[in-house]
């Protein structure tokens, strides 16, 4: 029972992070009908970012607070990685519109492989640890065998973090004009220019805010794990593809819904059967999901009146 | 309108400078040509319909003149601006809408949002009045505004489609077949609507139709079209009565 519940923490917390990542991808796909295969790349990248602006801020400027110090972190990496996000899809995908379907996605590998080589070069390969962060823990309660069931600072951050911008991001998308113009921009482009909208910078702006977003997973991630290297970004980018899938790509909840998943699935193979089968076992519930619900769990299957 | 004053009408307009004028246009589908050099005027406050048979490009040069596909050669003019290099959603702010072939709604949107959509233009002024106005013309969307507009049936979509076009308040108005697959009293119902558009609200209307008699009753003037070429025009009345028109278009049934 405390395990479970420990883990269940572990798990939402990691998932959260999966979800931000997995919006992203999802976004994309709706909008263009993409997989945009750099993003886990540029989470890496946002990651890197947080971790140079965070040093810049405590060790140089000399802000003690690490929370006000996360807090101006987490807006600038969010800015950054959003220029990368729109430099990105401006240099390597919109030249390739109206092209066969496969050029984008080429694309996005070499876009991919550029990153992490990047930043393998400006920032060398080993793992960059961060200066401890967030130690404190609350102790939700004691099992007889004296197992702490523990929740961090670090984790509710990450968990309150992630379900505000979510909020925000959901009341943006739902409500405002413009995510009406990006959703309208997803079901049917065409229409959307003859109605004005201007299509190019709508899908700009798909890859603004999925960056924005991979970009707090990013520093969630750092904060979390204290450590990241230039090959981060490959397997959180594969999870995190997979949580879209999973929760069916081109659905918004689908893609929070899946990285949810995903990270349960995780940790709780970890915790109950073996932690070097934790992605075999994340994979293989995709695949027995699919075949039961081929277009994810929140997926909409192609039936459309005409 | 009487002959009479359809032949004025089209004498005042004789030196006017036309609303949209359309000019040798050519449009390829790949290398396939669809339009193949056409000439049309629409002038202001009048409604103009082309008519001719599934694949004569009619649904082609609709599109065309919002620059998706872009003419090849030729000029599209409006207000005595030259378009035809265009971007789609700049024509689409220079107040001219379009209820497109296949209705087009957004099916995942609510009614309510669709129409919003068509809002966008003119960033939400007057929102309010205009949604009034569609939901008297079209009384059935009010009671189903907050419905997705995929769960639509086939005539309510058509009518979001037109008022959805209706919310940017366009000095001309191009209408795909809005009469298609319709039953014949929501058929009337809809012409009767551009009627009054054109008639109350001096709206200019541009009408790509199928069902000939309706439109050519309908319309001040008429084009016909036959695999990419305007090959008559006329006043309506005229084309009504023209012989091979009548044959091509109106015999055997209305």
């Amino acid at each position: 029972m405390e395990i479970f519940v420990q883990q269940l923490i572990n798990g939402l917390t990691l998932g959260s992070i999966y979800g931000l990542i997995a919006i992203g991808y999802t976004m994309v796909f709706g909008i263009i009908g993409m997989v945009n295969f750099a993003h886990g790349d540029v989470f890496m990248l946002s990651a890197f970012i947080a971790l140079i602006f965070f040093l810049i801020l405590t060790t140089w400027l000399g802000i003690s607070s690490v929370v006000l110090a996360l807090f101006i972190v987490l807006i600038i990496a969010m800015v950054l990685t959003s220029l990368w996000g729109w430099a990105i899809e401006r240099v390597a995908y919109r030249p390739l519109r109206g092209s066969f379907r496969l050029a984008p996605l080429i694309s996005a590998i070499g876009v991919s492989i550029f990153l992490s080589n990047f930043v393998q070069v400006a920032q060398g390969a080993r793992n960059k640890p961060t200066p401890p962060m967030i130690r404190d823990v609350i102790v939700l309660f004691q099992g007889e065998s004296g197992y702490n069931v523990a929740i961090s600072y670090k984790q509710i951050i990450i968990m309150v973090v992630t379900a505000v911008l979510l909020t925000i991001f959901w009341y943006v998308v739902q409500k405002t004009s413009l995510g009406r113009a990006q959703r309208a921009c997803e079901q049917d482009r065409k229409m959307a220019a003859l109605l004005g909208i201007n299509v190019d910078r709508t899908i700009s702006l798909t890859f603004v805010i999925g960056a924005s977003l991979a970009a707090v997973a990013g520093t969630m991630y750092l904060l979390y794990y204290g450590v990241v290297s230039f090959a981060d970004g490959f397997v959180p980018g594969v999870k995190a593809f997979t949580a879209a899938v999973l929760g069916g790509i081109g659905s918004l909840p689908g893609a929070v819904l899946g990285g949810l998943i995903i990270g349960l699935i995780e940790t709780f193979w970890s915790a109950y059967f073996s932690i070097e089968y934790k992605d075999v076992a994340a994979f293989s519930i995709l695949a027995i999901v699919l075949i039961f619900m081929p277009s994810g769990i929140l997926g909409r299957p192609e039936v459309e009146k005409v | 309108m009487t002959a009479a004053a359809s032949i004025q009408q089209t004498a005042l307009n004789a030196g006017r400078q036309p609303l949209l004028s359309v000019r040798g246009v050519k449009t390829y589908y790949g290398n396939i040509i669809a339009l193949k050099g056409v000439d049309m005027d629409v002038h202001e406050g009048e409604i103009v319909t082309l008519i001719g048979a599934n694949g004569a490009g009619k649904s082609t040069l609709m599109m065309t003149i919002f620059g998706n596909p872009r003419a090849r050669e030729g000029t599209i003019t409006y207000q005595g601006r030259d378009i035809t290099k265009m971007p789609t959603h700049e024509i689409a702010h220079l107040s001219i809408a379009q209820s497109p072939e296949g209705r087009r709604i957004f099916p995942r949107m609510t009614v309510f949002e669709n129409l919003q959509m068509g809002a966008s233009i003119n960033g939400m002024a007057h929102f309010d009045q205009d949604l009034e106005r569609v939901c008297t013309l079209f009384p059935r969307l009010k009671e189903r505004l907050q419905q997705r507009g995929g769960t639509l049936s086939g005539g309510e979509q058509q009518m979001l489609a037109i008022a959805r076009a209706l919310m940017s308040r366009p000095k001309l108005l191009l209408l795909d077949e809005p009469s298609l697959g319709l039953a014949p009293l929501i058929v009337k119902q809809i012409f009767d609507i551009i009627k009054e558009l054109n008639e109350k609200d001096g709206m200019t209307v541009f009408l790509v139709e199928q069902n000939a008699y309706h439109a050519l009753k309908l319309a001040h003037r008429g084009y016909v079209m036959v695999t990419g070429n305007i090959t008559m025009s006329g006043t309506g009345k005229e084309l009504l009565n023209d012989p091979q028109v009548r044959a091509a278009y109106l015999e055997g049934g209305h």
